[in-house]
């Protein structure tokens, strides 16, 4: 055990579990609200392509975005996202980056549309209310809508982020050292060692991904909006 | 979009008409822009050298990579969505069970592997089955993705069918024991029956994600349409041009699942037989077509 | 839509299913081991001028020497069946008797050799750097430093160039060929294995005189013939892969397949036997 712990770096690879985890759901929440907003706009253009955006990525293996933005993003278009001096080394840092990124964009088109499903549970009431003293669409999404649609989305977007924590394992397909590159290094290195491994990880991903469950639920009574 | 999706503005007007004809105009041009940029910076790493693209599209392309990369994702996935569901019955069943060891045995089964990333369970499989050798080395890829898949997606349509079961109107069940069923004929003969009717357009749209997932088959070499396009790279010399069409070819087939999916849906509210609300959400829609249930949870894959 | 409905559609999706993988199987190899009327053996797939599938032919440096021990162990090149040996799956094909023999980059080790026996080594590989044409690394020296290294994720080259080199940077993906494109378009600056696999993706056609190997050997790879436990066709192999050096042949496969590959004159070629047990 303190083999795979040490050696093989779970525990770091949790750490960078975490990390991504953290970040992507920040940026995707940020990216998700941003398209939901361009679905939901009077501009024919930007629902357009706020739709495309949702039908394009949903639609696209994961494992193949991650790996586009390491050999599309950096390696044909030559975007970097970290200094050559990056503390913690470039290509490491590059890579975090990348995929973050990957995972943004990915669970950005679940994000917006858990928000339009929470647009869904707000009676039509409340937008004509809106609508009628005067409120432009901007200052209605943003005083009336918004903020009614994610207290409604609350279970949705929770799914979004425990699926989240369990994507970032699709980072390993870029070298990211987390749980799923450490899994398998075992499994080539120390074969005997992979039902530890596997129990530990198994495990890990459970106690990350249970209370998230349990805070959805939580919230999503607490913050309910009574109708 | 009908005109009741527009509560949230006013009809444009004509002087509001012209300018989105102005910022559409605007954003084709930046759309524009962005495109030739990468296509430009692509072409500066002799990316759109135009042999590399033919040899990615061409005919023993398609023999040799794509149709059967596409053959093994369909496979992988059929037999997961079938083994899945039949496991989630089980499941459900078992869960909702009068027999206290079963409906631990069956939350315990379900809360851990909904936990565990499908990938995680994948690479296990494999690995194990490699280790053991009890079957043929070109089938413990195909067992370990459709492993991986099964853990996962049987857990979560267990939970469908349960929420479906909830959701019904207490008078099913109570009908069922009036006329003389036990508890548990009533489950099977009343409530689950309903329930699958009920989840059968997040049935197909879980396909779309069993479908994305079963890219995951990659990382333990699953001859699946994403290892196929690798290997096309290599046999090719252009890696991310076989990357390239793997994507439309996804996009392609899950877009078709989806119209399906939505397909079912709209065909099963016509006929009304749709087991009661299970969503008020739907009774009020703002934003058009309904946003469909929160089942379809972001796919890794 | 009815239960009866729901379970129909269930139904037709297993049968659906059940073709598809009817189908799916008669694209791949009849398994079985040699039972007199043909031999399977073990390659890669996908490794370009080594083991690669070329439509429904295999060609490389191991599928040339493959064929040359197998006729002299007296089989037609019709008679022999190609299966693809990955590398975590190499051991278990040859225990599990699914593979005759496997010729797959496969480097005699003592771990190895608990499992398996082998034949030869047939060739000394060595670890080395591939870089694009232009480049000015020469070999593993200072050169190297701070520069960006590719490899596939878990392999020991990685660490070995790391432990030489401690500025070097690590980029790892599944696969060489990714590594061999951003080198080639100048994203990286080296790929790093076994220097007969480089000389693989230095003469495909697409990399064509936009990659170069640089600097000496820095490891010693024996790659041997992997057999069964115990096989009793090992020391007839040894004798056949030192016929196949004497008379040429092997000079010839590698010029076939690698162009001018200029492979260790000192380590190869090696002396075959001893690893039979």
């Amino acid at each position: 055990m303190q083999t795979i712990l040490q050696d093989f770096g779970l525990l770091a690879g949790f750490w960078m579990t975490i990390k991504l985890t953290f970040w992507s759901a920040i940026f995707s929440l940020v990216i998700g609200t941003f398209v939901a907003v361009m679905r939901l706009s009077p501009v024919g253009m930007l629902r357009q392509v706020g739709t495309a955006y949702v039908t394009l990525l949903r639609n696209t293996p994961l494992t193949l975005i991650i790996l586009f933005c390491s050999i599309g993003i950096y390696g044909q278009l030559g975007i970097v996202l970290a200094g050559r001096d990056a503390p913690g080394g470039f290509i490491d840092t590059n890579n975090f980056r990348l995929a973050i990124l990957g995972l943004s964009v990915y669970h950005a088109a679940f994000v917006c549309e858990a928000i339009r499903s929470g647009v869904n549970t707000i009676p039509i009431g409340q937008a004509e209310a809106a609508r009628s003293i005067g409120l432009t669409f901007g200052q209605s999404l943003r005083e009336i809508i918004l903020p009614q649609a994610f207290r409604g989305a609350i279970t949705p977007l929770g799914n979004t982020l425990i699926a989240l924590t369990k994507n970032t394992t699709i980072a390993a397909a870029i070298g990211v050292a987390e749980t799923a590159l450490v899994m398998k290094n075992v499994a080539e290195f120390d074969p005997g060692l992979l039902w530890t491994a596997f129990g530990l990880i198994a495990a890990g991903f459970v106690l990350l991904t249970v209370p998230m469950g349990l805070l959805t639920s939580h919230f999503a009574h607490k913050l309910a909006v009574r109708r | 979009m009908s005109a009741k999706t527009n509560v949230l503005f006013d009809l444009p007007g004509p002087k509001a008409r012209s300018r989105h004809r102005l910022l559409a105009v605007v954003g084709a041009v930046v759309l524009l822009a962005l495109l030739a940029w990468v296509l430009v910076r692509m072409d500066d790493k002799g990316q759109l050298d135009p042999d590399k693209w033919l040899r990615v599209v061409s005919g023993e392309a398609w023999r040799y990579y794509f149709v059967p990369g596409l053959r093994s994702t369909l496979v992988a996935a059929a037999l997961a969505i079938i083994i899945s569901m039949g496991l989630a019955l089980g499941l459900a069943m078992a869960r909702m069970s009068d027999n206290a060891v079963l409906r631990w045995a069956a939350t315990l089964f379900v809360e851990f592997f909904r936990g565990v990333p499908v990938l995680i369970m994948m690479l296990f499989a494999f690995y194990f089955l490699v280790m053991m050798g009890w079957f043929p080395s070109d089938v413990n890829p195909l067992i370990g993705t459709v492993t991986g898949l099964v853990a996962y997606n049987s857990s979560v349509l267990a939970e469908v069918i349960r929420n479906g079961v909830a959701s019904l109107p207490a008078g099913q069940r109570e009908a069922g024991l009036s006329i003389g069923l036990s508890p548990s004929q009533t489950r099977r003969m009343i409530l689950v029956p309903q329930s699958l009717t009920a989840m059968m357009p997040s049935l197909v749209s879980q396909v779309i994600v069993i479908t994305k997932d079963s890219a995951l088959g990659y990382m333990i070499l699953y001859p699946e349409l994403v290892t196929s396009a690798r290997r096309l790279g290599s046999w090719a010399g252009a890696p991310f041009q076989a990357y390239v069409i793997a994507a439309v070819i996804f996009i392609i087939v899950n877009y078709g699942i989806d119209r399906l999916a939505r397909w079912v849906e709209t065909l099963q509210r016509r006929r009304g037989r749709s087991a009661g609300p299970i969503a008020d959400a739907e009774d009020v829609p703002m934003v058009g077509a309904g946003v469909r249930g929160t089942v379809n949870a972001p796919a890794g894959g | 839509m009815s239960t009866t409905t729901t379970l129909r559609l269930v139904a037709a999706g297993s049968i659906a299913a059940l073709a598809l993988t009817a189908c799916g199987s008669d694209g791949g190899s009849e398994s079985g081991s040699g039972d007199g009327d043909g031999i399977t053996i073990g390659i890669k797939f996908d490794q370009p001028g080594l083991g690669l599938k070329d439509g429904d032919t295999y060609k490389g440096m191991d599928v040339d020497v493959a064929t040359a021990i197998a006729e002299k162990l007296g089989y037609d090149a019709n008679q022999i069946t190609w299966q693809e040996a990955p590398s975590p799956q190499r051991e278990q094909l040859l225990k599990t008797g699914q593979v005759d023999m496997v010729v797959a980059t496969y480097s005699i080790t003592d771990k190895r050799k608990e499992e398996v026996s082998f034949a030869g080594p047939y060739f000394v590989a060595g670890q080395s750097l591939l870089v694009a044409a232009d480049s000015d690394i020469t070999g593993l020296n200072d050169t190297l430093d701070g520069k960006l290294v590719c490899s596939v994720t878990g392999s020991t080259s990685a660490q070995q160039i790391k432990d030489a080199v401690p500025g070097v940077e690590l980029q790892e993906y599944e696969t060489y060929s990714q590594c061999a494109d951003l080198v080639a378009n100048g994203t990286l600056d080296v790929l790093t294995t076994d220097d007969v696999i480089l000389a693989g993706y230095a003469n495909q056609a697409a990399y064509q005189g936009k990659l170069k190997l640089v600097g000496d050997t820095f490891s010693e790879e024996k790659y041997g013939i992997g057999l069964p436990k115990g096989s009793d066709q090992c020391e007839d192999i040894n004798g056949y892969i030192k016929e196949l050096w004497d008379d040429g042949t092997m000079e010839q496969i590698i010029a076939d397949n690698l162009g001018d590959f200029d492979y260790n004159k000192e380590l190869n070629p090696p002396e075959a036997g001893g690893n039979c047990t």
